[in-house]
């Protein structure tokens, strides 16, 4: 149906000059960045911006993305340096000025290509349909957003990961431990995720998160398949300050359930202290 | 009639139910063979395993240059880790056989350790060449322990489900040859990795984190409320629980925790015994949308540690996770990064207040410390440095080797491609202690 509509001139035409008009107005109207000063490690549409006029202008050549990363870094260091800037690899105010004088920014092209999912560029001096490489099929369900949700905040295609994990090694342990712990406050749940990164480098434990996950028997969600039950939010944020350095256990590598545990054995060892009902123990 | 109809209808539902039954019953049988095969796979690569690796230690014994040692020592190394691997694919846990793998752990890391040395400068001493002896000697012992289990394993169609179903219904295993077996390998390992590693093979074994340098009196439960009162900057009607450490914690410490109720939440928090220094804070409040920028959480985290007496202070590393901001802080004295001395922190991005503090790393690493001068200039380390690498960025800084000593260096920060690497060059010999490619952020799969 699309490319019949395309073989009438006078539609393209129209396409065409809808598309000068609107990017036109687009351009004149944006005001450049919100107030903030945009560091390493910031998401969002400022950093959206902020890569988009860098690449703009030949300054960045990774993916935009929204996460401001280390190409984002070096890019914003190498445009300072270029335009007589204090070079520290922070957007600040006359960083910001001047960046927004010296390149464009197509934030409808830019925010479309998001929502869109496609694959695309935002380099000046060449035609914008040239840059984009449609991922196809996601196309359909964003037709039907509103024109002007294109003010709207998007969602970013990067996010931040702790140093050596992936997000799905985040999410695996965040299964783990919703399965291990769901019921315990969420002191207790960062301890779970500690007490496993703890024996991912205590020498008498496998050497890596899936090894000591399936470990058979270590875990009772393992065991008895609770590990599949889908974590809220909450055991992902408790992996994630477990990882980021927040251990409750003083470097525990065992718990049990004093309720529950069958195991004479687990009472003999060394213990820390109690979170909820787990009693941590070495 | 309706009798025969009757009994033709119960006659199928039985019969169907039995084929059901029959059906189910395979499955099941199928899933623990499965399941079995998959113990005894793991088990039987053990014990081969490690007759290579005592094959191999033997082996290194009799090897004299550096030549044939060094690669030798790293197929020790190997053979270790995979060793070490295929007992954490046994059920295990529930049966003490952690000797065994810090055994190997050992092993792994002193081959490790000696097969990057450069033995021609440094050859073997004498020391470390009765360690090995012994680990040959210890090596030999498992072997031969694993191969009499493996033995009675196939004469008597032994199965590891049984090993599992009896722990799991935690009867006495009286009678179950496997527990018994691997109780004996535990054992001998047991009398031996206590005794003999003696003093030299301290570096070997991970550095138990103690806080052990701190100073200052023992405080008490009073002293550790007020201690949290005043590092969380709090009006005092809070209800507060003040609760001790039990016997096993490495560092004895007071576990405080405050109900708040204007946030409707709990904020947890440990104090060392010796001295009163907080270990770590954690606060689960709900955190709404993000109102003010990374950058200004950043400070604002800063400046908490100002306050609190962490001196010299600077942020290495920052993230956003939702409304959220991560940070990381070090020392820099007189423009040395002193990476152990590290303090994380959380900052909500709704109202900018603190939602979590830890300085585990800091109290365990912090010292008074006399930088030495280095013995290079940082254009000679810079040489040392790979020519793909652009350098952007370059200063002094303090790490931990990989022989978990802290060493003085110059670090880079350079791209190759689209990566960015951290290279940290010693000052005083030059060598590359550390390359270690910077975690960019990751794309998100749908």
């Amino acid at each position: 149906m699309f490319a019949k509509a395309f073989f009438k001139p006078q539609l393209i035409c129209l396409f065409f000059l809808a598309f000068v008009l609107v990017s036109s107005v687009h351009e004149k109207e944006a005001k450049a960045f919100s107030g903030q000063v945009i560091q390493r490690g910031a998401v969002g549409d400022d950093v959206i911006e902020l890569q988009a006029r860098l690449q703009y202008i030949g300054f960045y050549s990774g993916r935009i993305d929204g996460a401001f990363g280390w190409n984002t870094y070096w890019a914003v260091r190498n445009f300072q340096s270029k335009y007589g800037l204090p070079v520290d690899g922070v957007a600040g105010e006359t960083t910001k000025q001047k960046l927004t004088k010296a390149s464009k920014y197509n934030e409808q092209f830019v925010k479309e290509q998001i929502r869109k999912g496609n694959e695309f560029t935002h380099y000046g001096g060449k035609p914008l349909e040239q840059q984009v490489k449609s991922s196809g099929g996601q196309a359909k369900t964003n037709a039907s957003r509103p024109q002007n949700a294109n003010n709207q905040p998007v969602k970013t295609t990067a996010a931040n990961v702790p140093s050596g994990f992936s997000q799905n090694d985040i999410q695996w342990i965040a299964n783990a431990v919703y399965g291990e712990s769901r019921g315990e406050p969420y002191i207790g749940q960062v301890a779970v995720a500690a007490v496993i990164l703890n024996r991912v480098s205590s020498p008498s434990f496998p050497n890596t998160v899936y090894g000591v996950i399936f470990e058979p028997l270590a875990f009772t969600a393992v065991a008895d398949g609770q590990i599949w039950l889908t974590p809220n939010e909450n055991a992902k944020r408790a992996v994630l300050d477990a990882i980021n350095g927040w251990d409750p256990t003083d470097g525990a590598t065992y718990y049990f359930n004093p309720d529950t545990a069958t195991s004479k054995w687990i009472w003999g060892r060394p213990q820390i202290k109690k979170i909820g009902k787990h009693i941590f123990c070495r | 009639m309706f009798r025969a109809l009757l009994i033709m209808i119960l006659s199928i539902g039985a019969i169907s139910t039995a084929y059901w039954g029959y059906r189910e019953h395979q499955e099941k049988n199928a899933v623990l063979i499965r399941a079995e095969n998959n113990y005894q796979r793991a088990f039987n690569d053990l014990t081969y395993e490690i007759d290579l690796l005592h094959d191999k230690i033997g082996a290194t014994l009799a090897m004299s240059s550096r030549t044939s040692l060094s690669p030798a020592l790293a197929e020790v190394w190997r053979l270790t880790s995979n060793a070490h691997n295929d007992v954490g694919q046994l059920p295990l846990t529930l049966l003490p056989f952690n000797k065994t793998e810090d055994f190997l752990a050992q092993i792994g890391d002193f081959s490790y350790q000696t097969a990057i040395r450069d033995l021609e400068k440094e050859p073997l001493n004498e020391k470390e060449y009765t360690l090995l002896e012994q680990m040959y000697k210890r090596a030999g012992d498992i072997q031969n322990e694993l191969r009499s289990v493996q033995r009675l394993v196939l004469k008597n169609n032994l199965r590891w489900m049984d090993v599992e179903l009896a722990l799991a219904a935690d009867k006495k295993p009286l009678d179950n040859t496997i527990i018994d077996g691997l109780k004996t390998v535990e054992k001998n390992v047991e009398s031996y990795a206590e005794t003999d590693f003696g003093p030299t093979a301290t570096s070997m074994e991970k550095e138990e984190k103690g806080f052990s340098r701190l100073e200052g009196r023992e405080i008490s439960k009073e002293d550790a409320k007020k201690i949290a009162k005043k590092f969380l900057g709090l009006k005092g009607t809070e209800q507060m629980s003040v609760e001790q450490s039990g016997k096993g914690a490495n560092n004895r410490f007071y576990s405080v925790s405050i109900q708040q109720p204007q946030t409707n939440s709990i904020t947890y928090m440990d104090i060392t015994k010796k001295g009163g220094y907080p270990i770590w804070v954690m606060n689960n409040r709900e955190i709404r949308g993000q109102k003010i920028s990374l950058n200004d959480a950043a400070a604002k985290g800063l400046q908490f540690l100002k306050e609190h007496k962490f001196e010299n202070m600077e942020l290495y590393d920052s993230a956003q996770y939702d409304s959220v901001g991560m940070f990381t802080y070090v020392t820099n004295i007189n423009g040395v990064r002193v990476y152990p001395e590290s303090i994380q922190m959380k900052v909500a991005l709704d109202d900018g207040g603190i939602v979590g503090f830890s300085a585990k790393d800091y109290l365990s690493s912090y010292k008074k410390r006399s930088i030495a001068k280095p013995a290079i200039t940082v254009e000679e380390a810079r040489k040392k440095i790979s020519k793909n690498v652009k350098v952007m960025e370059e200063r002094q800084a303090i790490i931990v080797s990989n022989l978990k000593k802290e060493v003085l260096c110059y670090e880079f920060l350079g791209v190759y491609g689209k990566d960015t690497y951290q290279i940290f060059i010693n000052a005083q010999s030059g060598m590359e202690e550390k390359v270690k490619k910077l975690q960019n952020v990751e794309r998100v799969y749908e």
